[in-house]
C-alpha cells in the first residue's frame, strides 16, 4: 500500500513560507549605498546619487521578496521602504534650513549687531537689529498679556463651569476652527479694527499684539483644557468636602495642579506666534529707529525685518536677513526647550 | 429647576459665607465672559472685513489696476493661484506625512518614535518668514535644473505637457512654492493622522497579523478603515493652513497675472494672502478696501474648510464614543 508514501507528500505542504534572512534589508542597504557611492564617483551629483542609491533600494529588495517570498511579501517590503524614505525626504528640509540660516547667519552676529539698530547717526556707524529684536520682544509681550488671562479663564468656563453645555460646546468647536485663521486674516482684522478708530495712517505695536493674540488664543485655550481635564476629581472633591468656595478650589487646588501644563502651553503659543510675519506687516509697520512705545508709532519686528531685507535683495541686506533669522530660530528654540524645562519644573509631585 | 435642587442651593448658602458666594459670582462670571470674548472675537474678525470691505466689492474699474476691471475679475487669478499652489502643497505633503505618521504610530520602535516625532514638531516651529527665506535665496536655485529638467522631458507630452511649458530661469515659480508651502502644512498633517493611527485598536491590529497578515496589510485593513475620517480632515486641516499662508508664496513666487496651467511659469497669479502682504504699502484707500474684501474672501474660505474639517472629526468622534 501506499500510505507512508501519501502521508509523506502531505508532510510537504509548508507551515511557514520562505522568508528573506533576517539581514536582507541590511544588506540590500549597503549594495544600494554602494551603488549610490559609484555613481557619486562617476560624477553625478550628491542628490543625483542620493536619489538613484534608494530607488535601487526599493526596486532590489521588493524584487528580491517576489522570487522567495511572493507578491503579498514584496508588497509589504515595498510600502515600508516607502515609509521610511518619506520619513528620510521630510528630514531633508529641516537638516537643509537649520544648516543654511546657521552657515550664513551665525557669523553675522556679533556686539554691534546686537545693539545698534538700522538708524544712523554717524556715516560709518555699524547696522544692528536692536530695534527689531525690542519690537519683537514687547509685541509678543503684549499678546501674551491679552492672550493668557482670555485663554486661560476660558478654558477654565470650559471645563469647570460650562462642562456639557450648548454654550461651552460651541466655544469648543469655534476654537478649533480659531485655530486656523490665516494670520494675514488676524492682521486685517486689526488693521480694520484700529483704522476704524484710530484714522487710516495709524500704526502701532499695540496693533500687533491684538492681530497675534488672535492666533495665540486658541492654543492657549487648547493647552489649559487639556491640562485641566487632567486634574483628578477627587483633589476637587476633596477641597469641596473641607468647604472651600469653587473658585478658591479652582485657584488654589486645579490651577497649581495643572501649572506645569499650562505654563508649557503658554510656551509654546509663544514660541508659536514669535515668528509671524504677516499681520505685523499690516498694522505695526516698519522703521529704522528703536521704538519703546507700544501704543505709538511703527514697531519693527525680527520677521518682519527679515522680509523687508528679503525685498532689498542685495548682499548685505541678505546677509542681515540671515543674521537676523539666526535670532529668531535660537528664540523660538530657546522658548521650546524653556518649554519642556518648565513642564519639568512644574509637575504635580506625586509622592 | 427643580425644586430640591433650589433648596440645597439655598442651604449650602446660608451655610458657606456670603464673602465666598460673592467670589464665585465674580470668578465665575469672568470665566463666562473669557469664553465670550473669544465668540466675539471670531465675530469681529468677519464684522470689521465686512465694515472695511464692503465697498472694495464695488469700487470703479481703475482702482482694480491694470489687469482687470471688476472685483471678480480681481479675485479669480488670485484664487486660482492659491489653489495652484496649495493643490501643489497637499499633493507632495499629504503622502509623506501619512508616511511618517506611520513611522511614528506603527513602524519605528518606541525610542526611535519619539525624536521622529520632535524633528516634526521642530519643522513647525520654524518661523514661515524664514522658510520663506530659505525658499527664496536657496531652494529656488536649487531647484533650477528641476525646472529644466520638468521642460525638457515632460513638457513634449500633450495633455502633461501643459503643465510644463517655459521656466522661470531663477525657480521662482508656482511649483517651488508649492514646495515650500508642502513642507510647512506636513507637521500639522502628520500631528493628526499620527493621533488617529495611533488610536486604531490594538485587537483590531493583532486580530490581523494573527490571521497571517503582513505589517502593510495589517495597516491596510485596520489602521486606514478606522482612521479614514482622521486623515480627511487632517488634510481639510492642511488645506486651510496651505489657503492662508503668506510669507512662503510671497518671499518665493515671481508674480504676473498670466492665467495658464503652467505651474513653472516665469509669472504666474500670486495667492489672496500675498497679494495683500504685496499691495498694503500703497495705502490708497481704494485699494485697500478691495485688498480687505479680498481678505474677507479668504477667510470665508478658509473658515468652511476649517469648519468641514472639525465637523468631520468631530462627527467620527462621536460615533466612535457610540
Amino acid at each position: 500500500m501506499t500510505t507512508l508514501e501519501e502521508v509523506q507528500t502531505r508532510v510537504h505542504v509548508p507551515l511557514v513560507q520562505p522568508r528573506l534572512p533576517q539581514q536582507a534589508p541590511l544588506v540590500v542597504g549597503g549594495i544600494a549605498a554602494a551603488f549610490g557611492a559609484l555613481l557619486l564617483v562617476l560624477g553625478l551629483g550628491i542628490v543625483g546619487a542620493v536619489i538613484l542609491g534608494a530607488v535601487a533600494y526599493l526596486v532590489a529588495l521588493p524584487v528580491w521578496s517576489l522570487v522567495i517570498e511572493g507578491r503579498r511579501g514584496a508588497t509589504d517590503r515595498l510600502m515600508t521602504g516607502l515609509i521610511w524614505t518619506s520619513f528620510a525626504i521630510a528630514v531633508v528640509p529641516l537638516v537643509s534650513l537649520i544648516w543654511r540660516v546657521i552657515a550664513k547667519g551665525a557669523g553675522r552676529i556679533d556686539g554691534t549687531f546686537l545693539s545698534y539698530s538700522f538708524f544712523k547717526t554717524q556715516i560709518d556707524q555699524p547696522v544692528g537689529v536692536y530695534h527689531a529684536i525690542i519690537g519683537t520682544l514687547l509685541v509678543t509681550l503684549g499678546a501674551a498679556v491679552i492672550s493668557v488671562p482670555v485663554g486661560v479663564m476660558a478654558a477654565i468656563y470650559l471645563i469647570e463651569y460650562g462642562k456639557g453645555n450648548k454654550l461651552a460646546k460651541a466655544i469648543t468647536f469655534l476654537v478649533d476652527v480659531m485655530t486656523g485663521i490665516p494670520s494675514i486674516v488676524a492682521g486685517l482684522f486689526a488693521f480694520a479694527l484700529f483704522t476704524l478708530i484710530f484714522g487710516p495712517a495709524y500704526v502701532s505695536g499695540v496693533g500687533g499684539s491684538v492681530a497675534l493674540s488672535l492666533l495665540m488664543i486658541p492654543i492657549v485655550v487648547r493647552a489649559t483644557e487639556e491640562m485641566l481635564m487632567l486634574v483628578p476629581d477627587d483633589l476637587r472633591e476633596a477641597s469641596y468636602a473641607l468647604g472651600t468656595p469653587k473658585w478658591k478650589t479652582i485657584v488654589r487646588i486645579v490651577l497649581p495642579t495643572a501649572l506645569g501644563g499650562i505654563l508649557t502651553g503658554i510656551t509654546l503659543a509663544t514660541s508659536r506666534v514669535i515668528g509671524e510675519t504677516a499681520p505685523l506687516l499690516l498694522i505695526a509697520g516698519a522703521t529704522d529707529r528703536t521704538n519703546m512705545n507700544v501704543f505709538d508709532g511703527a514697531m519693527t519686528t525680527l520677521p518682519v525685518l527679515i522680509y523687508g531685507q528679503n525685498l532689498r535683495g542685495d548682499a548685505p541686506a541678505e546677509a542681515i536677513a540671515w543674521g537676523a533669522a539666526f535670532i529668531l530660530i535660537v528664540i523660538v528654540m530657546v522658548l521650546n526647550l524653556a518649554a519642556r524645562i518648565v513642564g519639568k519644573i512644574f509637575a504635580p509631585r506625586t509622592k | 429647576m427643580t425644586a430640591p435642587t433650589a433648596e440645597a442651593e439655598e442651604a449650602s448658602a446660608n451655610w458657606a459665607s456670603a464673602r465666598a458666594g460673592v467670589g464665585d459670582r465674580i470668578f465665575a462670571g469672568s470665566a463666562l465672559a473669557a469664553g465670550l470674548t473669544i465668540l466675539a472675537a471670531l465675530a469681529g474678525v468677519f464684522v470689521f472685513l465686512a465694515v472695511k470691505g464692503a465697498s472694495g466689492f464695488t469700487k470703479p474699474a481703475e482702482v482694480y489696476g491694470p489687469h482687470a476691471e471688476s472685483f471678480l475679475g480681481y479675485v479669480v487669478p488670485l484664487l486660482v493661484g492659491t489653489f495652484t499652489a496649495s493643490i501643489i502643497a497637499l499633493i507632495i505633503a499629504v503622502p509623506l506625512s501619512f508616511g511618517i505618521a506611520l513611522v511614528i504610530s506603527h513602524y519605528a520602535p518606541r525610542w526611535i518614535a519619539a525624536p521622529v516625532a520632535y524633528v516634526i514638531d521642530l519643522l513647525a516651529a520654524v518661523p514661515s518668514v524664514v522658510y520663506g527665506l530659505w525658499g527664496a535665496f536657496f531652494l529656488a536655485k536649487k531647484l533650477v535644473p528641476m525646472h529644466e529638467w520638468l521642460h525638457e522631458n515632460l513638457g513634449p507630452i500633450p495633455v502633461v505637457g501643459n503643465l510644463f511649458g517655459e521656466p522661470n530661469p531663477a525657480g521662482r515659480s508656482v511649483l517651488t512654492a508649492g514646495i515650500v508651502l508642502a513642507i510647512m502644512i506636513l507637521p500639522i498633517i502628520t500631528a493628526i493622522t499620527r493621533e488617529v493611527f495611533s488610536r486604531t485598536p490594538r485587537l483590531h491590529e493583532e486580530a490581523a497579523l494573527a490571521l497571517g497578515a503582513t505589517r502593510w496589510e495589517m495597516v491596510r485593513m485596520t489602521v486606514f478603515p478606522y482612521a479614514r475620517s482622521g486623515m480627511v480632515s487632517a488634510v481639510m486641516l492642511g488645506l486651510g493652513r496651505a489657503l492662508g499662508e503668506t510669507m512662503a508664496v510671497t518671499m518665493v513666487l515671481s508674480v504676473g497675472f498670466d492665467l495658464s496651467w503652467n505651474i513653472i511659469a516665469t509669472s504666474s497669479p500670486t495667492s489672496i494672502a500675498a497679494n495683500i502682504a504685496l499691495k498694503y504699502k500703497e495705502r490708497s484707500a481704494d485699494l485697500l478696501n478691495v485688498l480687505v474684501a479680498t481678505g474677507l474672501v479668504l477667510f470665508l474660505m478658509t473658515f468652511l474648510v476649517n469648519f468641514l474639517a472639525r465637523w468631520i472629526v468631530g462627527r467620527s468622534e462621536r460615533r466612535m464614543a457610540k
